[in-house]
């Protein structure tokens, strides 16, 4: 029987902002004194999160997800008791340990052995427990010798290394973790989610803020999307990750602003300004045929000359799994280096897909970079079936998108 | 203090000190809290977190500071270990710093002006005041910095607030048992035998922890809000040295003054200690001290988990 564990119920933060609370002491009394009423315009005031409800069963891993600003961090501050709710109530059963940020309290001068006694009691572990943890803490982060060095030492994949370390093995019966998984090399962020599947198989819930729609979909069960604050969908993975999709890339006439996007990786600085789908004829669009040639134009602006430069568009379905890859350097010739504010042309021939809404995911890569910028999911455009077949035949999605034309004969035996 | 003590303090000292009471009574608070997972019927035992809007006054969160305990001493332990990284002298700075301004006291105030001295060596005159003194002073300066230093952890983890400022007042206490060996020194020197009302001195200390901690508290949370107290406090220390009686006997102070001057909380403590050591008359000022620091210990924790709500937000 599934029991509730946590349970969110009309969850609301309210923020004044603005001048009133920075407003220095004098300045009132001042204007007190001088008999003045301070005729200040009022701080300006916002709901950071409002109505917010929700239930997680026990052994569940739910997915947080919603554009930047959205109110993902604060909700998951409010239910690990960092900040108290302006409204509403929350319960959980059981044990809560939060990881809002990978490494918090290490300090420098300290080395790895104190970092680790001093990030456990921080994050709640007793010493008895972190005692008996602690040589598998130090195998999960790979640091062996360095043990004894202070952490100022340490390479920042070794110091990301061992501060998850210290996390992952918490054993709290609720988890609330935050886009900690961003940090790493690939290798270290897989383990991690390895790490966080197998909480969740020990009956374990988890609460898992991401931008990383793939963490999301192998992990979570269900998935929250906020916007603005608010709860706009909850409910299985698969369906609310196209609701979201479709709400970060939808424009209406084919012309996508890029500059600040919200899904935009921390690490990442902006060098995609935008992206523009057009037909042939130059003319910009979100509607193809499945026999049409997509052009879509990047502008970009890297921030120093990139000698070998290689662009990437990905073409995913609406649930966000990649269906096909272009890149520049798929082809012979490559593309000449990128140097300043450039306009970066890419035709692709044939779509051949099938109908329905697919999603455009760009890259910008230097050979001796690696990447510069991506953006994964950004762009929405539908294939429309106009008769493709050319026989009257509807397209239906069983025969899955890709399209291909083929030629028929009979053979004699 | 070489490496490896340290480190057995920290892996190893814990099991030692775990006797099987100890143990049992954290396993009993932990039952008692609810912290428990590895129980059978866990899912009974296991406590839930209400999460609402905070309404109304909060006092001492006592029960949360024993589970969180472990973190104070974390805490401290860090502060301890920081400060005499790369130094040549380490922990001898403790002692050095009350010897040498006692010292300069003593030329100052015994050779140039005669000050009275209740009847004790100059030297252990001033260093009975300036034990609980520069705790105090050391108190206030770390506690009253301590909320904005460990910002991050304000705004990325759930612990009560109050272990913070609690743990700079311990490492503040550290320091005194440092400084408390020298005093101790300094009496053996003179050959000053202590009376039996020395056995009070556990109680004074009790009471110079409440008086460091109720303006520690205060001053801690204010400076989330105003970084002012930033500025005041060292000199708000200095002020505050004066108006205690370190470098002279407070019989020096008017008997007019003396009902504002008693006031002042570090004025009983410091009479009590040099009481404690040398007998003598009971000082009145102690009890209108213990008065003000009951009174703003309790203000201040009144006050701290009022303000303590919005310090994740603020800071």
């Amino acid at each position: 029987m599934a029991t509730t564990v946590v349970s969110a119920s009309g969850l609301g933060k309210h923020y004044q902002l603005g001048e009133r609370r920075h407003r220095p002491l004098t300045k009132r009394s001042v204007a007190r004194v001088l008999g003045r009423s301070s005729h200040e315009p009022p701080g300006s005031s916002f709901w950071a999160l409002r109505d917010v409800s929700f239930e997680v069963q026990e052994g569940e891993v739910v997915g947080i997800i919603g554009r930047n600003g959205a109110g993902k961090s604060t909700l998951l501050k409010v239910l690990s008791r960092i900040t108290h709710p302006t409204e509403g109530r929350a319960e959980i059963r059981g044990r809560v340990g939060s990881l809002l940020e990978v490494g918090t309290g290490f300090h420098p001068e300290l080395t790895g052995r104190e970092n680790i006694a001093l990030n456990g009691a921080i994050l709640g572990m007793r010493s008895s427990e972190l005692q008996r943890k602690f040589d598998e803490i130090v195998e999960f982060a790979e640091i062996g010798p360095f043990i004894d060095t202070p952490v100022k030492r340490y390479s920042s994949g070794m110091y990301v290394r061992l501060a998850f370390a210290v996390a992952a093995h918490l054993e709290p019966e609720v988890l609330l973790v935050d886009e900690v998984l961003s940090v790493g090399d690939i290798a270290f962020q897989r383990k991690c989610l390895g790490k966080i599947e197998e909480v969740a198989h020990q009956q374990r819930t988890v609460l898992f803020v991401s931008h990383q729609i793939d963490s999301i979909q192998q992990l979570c069960q269900r998935v929250l999307l906020l916007r603005s604050g608010q709860t706009q969908a909850f409910g299985p993975t698969q369906d609310v990750i196209a609701a979201y999709l479709s709400d970060v890339a939808t424009s209406a006439d084919g012309d996508f602003d890029l500059w600040d996007h919200p899904t935009r990786a921390v690490h990442h600085t902006p060098v995609i300004r935008r992206l523009r789908l057009q037909t042939d004829d130059g003319s910009m669009t979100t509607r193809y045929a499945p026999y049409d040639a997509m052009v879509a134009e990047i502008l970009v602006e890297p921030p120093h000359t990139l000698r070998e430069p290689i662009i990437g568009i990905g073409i995913a379905d609406h649930f966000g799994r990649r269906i096909f890859t272009v890149a520049s350097f798929f082809e012979p010739e490559g593309l000449e280096p990128i140097k300043g504010l450039s306009r970066i042309r890419c035709r692709i021939p044939e779509l051949r897909l099938g109908s329905g809404r697919y999603l455009v995911s760009v890259s910008v890569q230097d050979r001796y970079h690696g990447e510069l910028d991506g953006l994964e999911n950004v762009a929405e455009f539908e294939v429309i079936w106009q008769n493709s077949y050319g026989t009257g035949e509807p397209y239906r999605p069983v025969f899955g998108p890709i399209l291909s034309r083929s030629r028929w004969e009979r053979l004699d035996p | 203090m070489d490496g490896s003590w340290q480190r057995r303090f920290v892996l190893e000292g814990t099991s030692e000190l775990n006797t099987s009471k100890m143990a049992k009574r954290a396993r009993a608070a932990e039952l008692r809290l609810g912290l428990d997972a590895s129980s059978a019927d866990a899912a009974d035992v296991r406590s839930t977190t209400v999460i609402e809007p905070p309404r109304g006054w909060d006092f001492f969160p006592l029960r949360e500071v024993w589970a969180y305990r472990e973190l104070m001493y974390f805490l401290a332990w860090r502060d301890v270990k920081l400060r005499y990284k790369q130094t040549a002298l380490g922990v001898v700075w403790v002692a050095l710093q009350p010897i040498a301004l006692a010292a300069m006291f003593t030329i100052v105030f015994s050779r140039f002006l005669s000050a009275p001295s209740a009847g004790l060596p100059y030297p252990a005159f001033v260093l009975a005041g300036l034990v609980p003194w520069q705790f105090f002073a050391a108190a206030l300066g770390r506690s009253s910095l301590s909320l904005v230093a460990n910002e991050h952890l304000l705004t990325k983890i759930y612990f009560p607030r109050i272990m913070i400022p609690l743990a700079s007042v311990l490492t503040a206490s550290i320091d005194m048992l440092f400084t408390l060996a020298v005093l101790g020194a300094v009496l053996i020197y003179y050959g000053i035998g202590l009376p039996t009302v020395a056995l009070f001195l556990p109680l004074l200390v009790a009471l110079l922890l409440g008086a460091a901690m109720g303006i520690g508290l205060l001053l801690s949370a204010l400076n989330v809000r105003y970084r002012d107290i930033q500025a005041i406090v060292p000199f708000l220390t200095q002020i505050w040295l004066f108006a205690t009686p370190i470098a002279y006997a407070a019989t020096l102070v008017p008997a007019d003054w003396r009902w504002l001057y008693d006031l002042n909380p570090m004025v009983g403590i410091v009479d009590g200690f040099r009481w404690a050591i040398t007998g003598g008359a009971f000082p009145s000022s102690l009890f209108s001290s213990a008065a003000v620091i009951t009174v703003l210990v309790i203000v201040s924790i009144v006050y701290f988990r009022r303000a303590e709500r919005q310090f994740a937000d603020v800071v």
